[in-house]
């Protein structure tokens, strides 16, 4: 039986009560909105790219632990990043959380990301997850459109 | 196959008119034995769909097993026996609404269906650039959004009841909002979102007073009230039979008559035709005329199955007890620190929806899942009711006749719970 201790880590309790990088970027030249309408979870992802590297991120909105604290830990993960770094890092965060990692994958590249690992024992929570992480790939796309988990 | 020596609750004994014998009730629905992470299953999601007894579920088998045959178009024994049925439960669905005729009840796929139904029909044929559609603020999104298409389409307006803190209607405010536009007043009974049961039956005769008809939304009605059509004196009443111990994919749209009468069909195909040339087609009579195709025979023979078991249970009966578990839960969770219940009314039916401070509901949702307990997390359908309460999601625990005090405890236990792991 899957842990509840597992999905609710201490970390991930104290990034939703305490979120990190939680403001309007003024200097952001990205932005993107994310939404889940099953559960009404609301994101804005702001971004300050200089080139191809994240200079700066933040994010503003609503939702359960695990998008906010999802959000959070990704803005911690990502400032100084570099767009291919972002985009390798979510496709290692997707295969996480879905529970398709393979044991070749490096889950030492994710870092404390590695705390959501016990999301992919809750399928209908993938998506809080995740949805900071599509935004952020709407945001660094730059294709302004909202974003939805559905 | 019905085991032997099962017998229906509602036959069992006079003493359950006392308790309602819930213990004996439970064991009529196989899904209540079913154990969710080791744990026994706490199901206190009704309100999104109801568990079913077994009749149901052996009436909708014996069906499949011994008389399937599609309907109304056979000269053979078992085209007839289905035909009786169906047929039969149409009857069984008009003493069960009072309604004064058979050809009243249309099957429809559910409540969003009966709605779309009236929407197209009598919406296309009598709405009007300039008129008006008066629904509520506690409509969910399935009597709000086909109104929303048709005054799009027609150049029409949509004009909304508001509610109070409590998640009452205002009653003055809604008189003033009919008017010689108005069209329709499509309004729900009992909300899904806040359990409040609205006083229909007023409504319709204020409206009925301007000449205009009235729209009900009996989805969560059905399950826990009485209905008399001819007493409420409403225009269209709709239902789905999934919330009321039958089968999904099958529902209940009632009309009156003479209104059915004057309205150009739904869709076109098979049954609901008389005579078809490639000039012209003449409909056949009600309620064929909105039943096109082959429809969902085993639904409503399950159904019929649903109504027959319900009824020997008796919806008094069933209202009392669920009056009192609500009663229960209110009390349980109302002592909870930080809990915030969304939904007041003076009169409601066994819906608790509720927030805990700083904890979303889709996590309390995830940890009591973990003990078993079913509730529903989000918007129920009804987003306008959320921003209206300024919270994004509630979670909402919604009662049948067969819970019981314990799993309100139960639930109380669980919350603590959550509180517990957010501290
Ligand atoms: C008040 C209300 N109206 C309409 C519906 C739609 O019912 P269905 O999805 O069965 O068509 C529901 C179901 O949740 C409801 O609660």
């Amino acid at each position: 039986m899957s842990d509840l201790s597992d999905l609710y880590q201490q970390v991930i309790l104290d990034h939703y009560k305490r979120p990190r990088n939680f403001r309007r970027l003024d200097e952001a030249n990205r932005k993107a909105e994310g939404h889940n309408p099953l559960c009404g979870d609301e994101i804005t992802v702001y971004l300050h790219l200089d080139g191809d590297v994240i200079k700066d991120i933040s994010f503003e909105g609503a939702g359960c632990a695990i998008s906010k604290a999802s959000a959070s830990m990704m803005t911690a993960a990502l400032k100084g990043r570099t767009r291919g770094e972002a985009e390798t890092l979510f496709e290692k965060f997707h295969e996480m959380v879905t529970g398709r990692r393979d044991g070749t994958a490096d889950p030492a590249g994710l870092g404390k990301l590695e705390v959501f690992c016990g999301v992919s024992e809750f399928p209908v929570r993938v998506k809080c997850a995740s949805l900071a992480w599509h935004t952020l790939r709407a945001a660094l796309e730059g294709s302004g459109e909202r974003v939805s988990t559905e | 196959m019905i085991p032997a020596g099962r017998q229906v609750a509602g036959e069992v004994c006079n003493e359950c008119l006392v308790g309602l014998g819930v213990e004996r009730i439970r064991q009529d629905f196989p899904a209540l034995q079913v154990k969710v992470h080791g744990k026994p299953l706490v199901y206190l999601d009704n309100a999104a769909t109801s568990q079913k007894p077994q009749v149901v579920i052996d009436r909708i088998t014996r069906y499949y097993l011994s008389e399937n045959s599609n309907i109304h178009r056979g000269v053979h024994f078992l085209s007839d026996l289905a035909t009786q049925a169906y047929e039969s439960t149409r009857d069984r669905l008009r003493q069960f609404l009072n309604a004064a005729h058979d050809r009243e009840i249309i099957f429809t796929r559910g409540t969003t269906e009966g709605i779309n139904l009236v929407a197209h029909s009598f919406g296309r044929s009598r709405v009007r650039a300039g008129d008006e559609i008066v629904i509520s603020a506690m409509e969910h999104h399935s009597n709000i959004v086909p109104w929303q298409i048709l005054c799009e389409e027609k150049g029409a307006t949509l004009r909304v009841i508001p509610i109070n803190d409590a998640g009452e209607l205002l009653l003055e405010e809604y008189e003033r909002l009919l008017c010689d536009r108005t069209r329709l007043v499509a309004v729900t009974y009992v909300s899904n979102a806040l359990g409040t049961v609205n006083p229909v039956k007023p409504m319709i005769a204020t409206a009925h007073r301007r000449g205009i008809p009235v729209l009900v939304d009996g989805a969560q009605a059905a399950p826990h009230l009485a209905v008399d059509v001819q007493d409420l004196d409403c225009d269209f009443y709709a239902f789905s039979g999934h919330k009321l111990y039958g089968p999904t994919g099958i529902g209940i749209l009632y009309g009156k008559a003479d209104l059915l009468e004057s309205m150009p069909p739904y869709q076109g195909g098979g049954d609901m035709i008389s005579a078809v040339t490639f000039e012209r087609t003449l409909y056949n009579s009600l309620p064929y005329k909105f039943e096109a195709g082959t429809p969902h025979i085993a639904g409503v023979i399950g159904l019929g199955a649903a109504i027959e078991y319900v009824q020997r249970i008796g919806l008094p009966r069933i209202a009392a007890y669920e009056a009192d578990l609500l009663a229960y839960g209110t009390e349980l969770l109302s002592a909870i620190p930080g809990l915030r219940i969304i939904g007041t009314a003076r009169e409601k039916a066994s819906v608790l929806s509720f927030v805990l401070d700083g904890i979303h509901a889709h996590d309390t949702g995830t940890i009591l899942d973990h003990e078993g307990i079913a509730i529903r997390a989000g918007h129920h359908c009804a987003m306008p009711v959320m921003k209206r309460f300024g919270v994004p999601a509630t979670a909402r625990a919604s009662l049948a006749f067969y819970n019981t005090r314990e799993e309100l405890e139960a639930l109380a236990k669980g919350l603590h719970k959550v509180i517990e792991v957010f501290a």
